[in-house]
């Protein structure tokens, strides 16, 4: 009888194109998303080579992480970033890949873009160049950020040659409190795991609390999947997933949607199937989180204190701790609540999808924000953008003073136009703390759409739960 | 560099990712430590400070945590450095380097604490590094060896590289397509 299996491996297996002794496996993508920032070198190898694309349907291009988030049909402004976009304008049509350029109805952040197109489906194999491509395992597939070489390597032979990663289980059991929502939870993972506590696992999600959650919720959880070291994270698809896919632009339809379907019911890991490592934590455990230092691994419930210099163990770790409260002009073992915030943003592929705008501006609704702060709302696709004005959001954040931009990666890493100037402080509902991450000598309190939203209103460090008592309940 | 969780927007921020060759990222690489607001060097800096020189980058571990920019390794290739040692990496940041001819050796944290004391004692102390026997050497004679799999070390030996592997393998490719 065949060994009761993973998730994972059931999906690996089906993928592999060889399997050599002594050689990595040769995998197959099912879907390979780029973008401008990671592709131009890999286009100028195949050039190199005198090669084509392999199977051009299977890569979709977007513009993403250069692009300004205001007056998008003029010209880009800075020459560098206008020229990256340029080229991937070149390359796409020359190699026969679809691009969603800036314009499209279809463009937007990369991780955004492919689950709301049905592009990213259950059981595939999914890669790009970019790290938070475990965004797309929420659907219940292998997804993994890769380099320029690997793109190259899956423009020319759609396959990239990967060892076997070893399998993580991260079980949330029992419900979450009021105010605490996906990125409260992964926060709270990598606090408990640090940055790099799942190098070398890719890890599956279960439990109570991860099956409660929304399509996109399940999104934010994957994506940082990698700010814990892991190469990917994925939750087994359920009905859940199927409602969130069907009808979706590219997904297949009716009766093959349905087929497919039954097919898919079969994505989960065999019972008593065997994990490298399985961690189990309780959902009541988790409160609304917050970055205090310099990578994701460093936050607290936003009730705790930053830790004390005699909480550590290693001097090294002390002088890590030190470094990073040096760079955020904070204290050790002190309160982070009611810490003054001068800009807010709210967008990147970690929430930047319309459940995220919409629990945002269900908090706002009738409020303004304190005049010491900016607030910018980035979609995360123009998709989200059109949806968001259909649904009136844009005038609820337009009477709160936030100002609504178009889709891009915008503020989360300071490629663009929207940077956080030097010294100020970001409540960031993106990805990543690290220094100058933002921009140079920025400093970000990674948080929740909730947690960012309630310190628009009140100008500082809040708990979401003080400032709207009972009201907030949702499953994102 | 005894720094601990080094990642790859220290290593090269992501306003420097916008060439489109793979060539001049030595310039900016850890550019925000290497230089102040207004330009001028932090003359503080070991990349910076003359005392230190080599081909061989030692770090602190969780090196190259973070984003996926093969960048970072260009950059560090580009300024000249060949190895990287730490007592861990991030799984991203050591295929890429592996992908360009920059090889990361993960050695245990004891090692690692020997090798930054040599450092301190001696700035001038001389590191060897072979490949083909897996080891790094200290002047002083005492020596670790490191674990590379024996795929990508033929790949480093010859200059192969994974595409050339994977080319040959075309027919199968499609097949597996056809049938999938």
């Amino acid at each position: 009888m065949q060994q009761q299996r993973t998730l994972f491996d059931k999906i690996w297996d089906a993928h592999i194109v060889r399997s050599s002794e002594g050689y990595p496996d040769a995998l197959y993508i099912d879907r390979h998303f780029i973008h401008e920032v990671t592709s131009p070198q890999a286009f100028d190898g195949l050039r190199k080579r005198g090669i084509s694309v392999f199977n051009p349907s299977r890569t979709t291009a977007t513009a993403d992480h250069n692009v300004p988030t205001k007056d998008q049909h003029l010209p880009i402004k800075e020459a560098l970033s206008r020229h990256q976009v340029e080229t991937l304008r070149k390359n796409c049509p020359e190699f026969g890949i679809e691009l969603y350029d800036l314009g499209h109805p279809y463009q937007g952040i990369v991780h955004i873009i492919g689950p709301e197109l049905g592009l990213t489906l259950p059981g595939m194999t999914i890669v790009c160049g970019d790290s938070h491509t475990s965004t797309h395992g929420a659907f219940g597939n292998i997804a993994f950020g890769i380099g320029t070489s690997e793109v190259e390597q899956v423009l020319a032979t759609q396959c990239v040659l990967q060892y076997r990663p070893k399998t993580m289980l991260i079980e949330i059991n029992g419900t979450l409190g009021n105010g605490v929502v996906a990125k409260d939870i992964i926060l709270y993972i990598i606090s408990k795991l640090s940055s790099s506590g799942a190098t070398g696992y890719f890890v599956e999600y279960a439990g109570e609390a991860i099956r409660n959650l929304s399509m996109e919720a399940r999104m934010t959880i994957c994506n940082m999947s990698i700010e814990m070291g892991a190469r990917g994270g994925l939750i087994a698809p359920d009905e859940t997933t199927f409602s969130y896919i069907k009808g979706r632009r590219f997904a297949p339809q009716g009766e093959s949607f349905d087929r497919l379907v039954e097919q898919w019911r079969h994505l989960k890991s065999d019972e008593g199937a065997q994990y490298d490592e399985v961690l189990t934590f309780e959902a009541s455990d988790i409160g609304p989180m917050i970055t205090y230092g310099t990578n994701p691994g460093m936050g607290i419930k936003v009730t705790d204190r930053i830790p004390a210099l005699a909480d550590l163990k290693s001097s090294s770790e002390q002088t890590s701790l030190s470094k990073s409260l040096a760079y955020m002009g904070l204290e050790p073992g002190t309160s982070l609540l009611g810490k003054a915030v001068d800009y807010v943003f709210i967008g990147s592929c970690t929430n930047a999808r319309i459940e995220d705008l919409r629990l945002v501006a269900s908090m706002v609704k009738g409020k303004k924000k304190a005049a010491n702060v900016e607030v910018w709302v980035v979609p995360g696709s123009k998709q989200v953008e059109n949806q968001a004005r259909e649904e009136g959001l844009d005038i609820i954040f337009e009477q709160a003073g936030f100002q609504l931009r178009q889709p891009g990666c915008s503020a989360c890493l300071g490629m663009n136009e929207d940077k956080i100037p030097a010294g100020k402080y970001c409540i960031s509902t993106s990805n990543r703390n690290f220094e100058g991450r933002q921009g140079p000598k920025s400093r970000t309190f990674l948080a929740s759409p909730l947690s960012a939203a309630a310190a628009a209103i009140t100008g500082k460090v809040t708990d979401v739960r003080e400032l709207a008592g009972a009201a907030l309940t949702s499953n994102n | 560099m005894p720094i601990e969780n080094i990642d790859t927007d220290q290593i090269i921020p992501a306003r420097f990712l916008k060439a489109t060759t793979r060539e001049g990222f030595g310039e900016n690489l850890f550019r925000d430590w290497r230089y102040n607001s207004d330009e001028t060097p932090r003359n503080e800096f070991v990349l910076n400070d003359p005392t230190y020189s080599g081909k061989i980058l030692v770090a602190g571990k969780n090196f190259g945590c973070g984003s996926s920019r093969e960048h970072a390794a260009w950059s560090l290739y580009d300024h000249g450095f060949s190895v990287v040692i730490s007592s861990f990496f991030a799984d991203i940041f050591k295929n890429n380097a592996l992908n360009n001819a920059l090889l990361p050796i993960q050695v245990s944290d004891e090692f690692l604490k020997k090798i930054f004391a040599a450092i301190e004692k001696n700035p001038k102390t001389r590191l060897t590094v072979d490949l083909s026997q897996q080891n790094v050497v200290l002047e002083d004679g005492s020596s670790e060896t490191f674990d590379i799999n024996a795929y990508k070390k033929t790949c480093l030996l010859n200059g192969y590289d994974d595409i050339d592997y994977l080319l040959s393998l075309k027919d199968e490719i499609k097949h597996f397509e056809l049938a999938h």
